[in-house]
């Protein structure tokens, strides 16, 4: 691929992208939101962080079957509790890379 | 300290703070980019061209791999608006914290929602203690260190051993820190687990990435049916 391929892919791939971003939030935000619709909406963080997170805990990739006791899961116990205590992000993140590194080592 | 210079200096100050977790995360998954996409024979200026571009880390993992499969252009870009969709979702939720805002902003602000920057932002509009400055100056330091993180794995990743330092951890420790954040009743965190059952069940049963969608959207409606029965009595 050439300069120009790239260019035309990127684009058109930059283009699907941000359209889904800009789209909802340029409508919505300048028309007043009916309740129903702000209730759900603030249902959707944890809906989306949640739905991200269970298969990359419980499932194999690979072959998408499940798989319960994965090392990412054990290790995500003991990373929930700290987050729950400490409420902090960035001590989780690193708390949980420290300890998926020795669940390499030990498991 | 001048008024002008202060009223920069404060957001960036607080977008900071915010987005340092996400750069941690982000740095190695960078890294990891720019190595597949060096091995697939992609110039590190392409892939420079990529992250400013589309800056979407999963849609970029899987440009990468539909190229070394010499994919055609247009089935890259469609399986990209499919793995993006979920977007809309997160663009509608912050439309509640900024609205109003002039359409210049938000078309700024808009660029720089990704899961990770969105739950982040999300959590610290709703403590209150949160402006739209420092939400569009954690989204862009966020790009910065992807764009930064890209083109370093393309150019000298090949020398970072794979699994070091756990960073392949580094993502799902995000998640579920955010996800303590989101857990502020007992409707959320039942909102959750029906997320992560019905996200599972979906994952195993269908093929692709509607899961994410999917198990969002079932979740959330379950849930704010549940708490409107529950406040009907």
């Amino acid at each position: 691929m050439n300069f120009n391929d790239y260019l035309l892919l990127f684009c058109g791939m930059g283009a699907v992208t941000y359209l889904p971003r800009t789209l909802p939030l340029l409508y919505l935000a300048h028309k007043k939101l009916p309740q129903w619709l702000v209730d759900w909406l603030a249902l959707i963080p944890v809906s989306i962080l949640s739905a991200l997170l269970a298969p990359l805990l419980f499932c194999e990739n690979a072959g998408r079957t499940l798989q319960l006791g994965k090392p990412e899961f054990l290790v995500a116990i003991p990373t929930l509790a700290f987050a729950l205590k400490t409420k902090s992000l960035g001590g989780t993140v690193l708390l949980g890379m420290a300890l998926y590194w020795l669940a390499g080592y030990v498991l | 300290m001048k008024e002008a210079t202060k009223n920069i200096v404060n957001p960036l100050q607080q977008g900071a703070s915010a987005a340092w977790p996400i750069c941690i995360g982000y740095f190695p998954i960078g890294l990891a980019l720019g190595v597949l996409a060096q091995k697939a024979g992609i110039p590190w200026w392409a892939v420079a061209m990529m992250s400013i571009l589309v800056f979407a880390g999963s849609a970029q993992f899987i440009c990468v791999a539909m190229l070394a499969a010499e994919s055609s252009i247009a089935a890259i870009i469609f399986t990209t608006f499919v793995v993006n969709l979920r977007h809309t979702l997160m663009s509608s939720a912050l439309a509640v914290y900024l609205a109003g805002i002039s359409r210049s902003f938000l078309a700024l602000f808009a660029y720089g929602i990704t899961d990770e920057s969105f739950a982040v932002n999300m959590t610290r509009f709703r403590s209150g203690s949160w402006d739209r400055w420092s939400a569009l100056a954690t989204n862009h330091l966020a790009n910065a260190v992807w764009i930064l993180a890209t083109v370093t794995g393309a150019l000298l990743g090949q020398f970072v051993p794979p699994g070091a330092f756990g960073i392949d951890y580094a993502l799902t420790g995000m998640f579920i820190c955010l996800l303590v954040f989101q857990l502020q009743g007992r409707i959320y965190i039942l909102t959750g687990v029906l997320a992560a059952a019905i996200s599972v069940a979906w994952y195993l049963l269908l093929p692709g990435d509607s899961y994410i969608v999917g198990a969002s959207i079932s979740a959330a409606t379950l849930g704010y049916l549940l708490q409107r029965r529950r406040r009907k009595g």
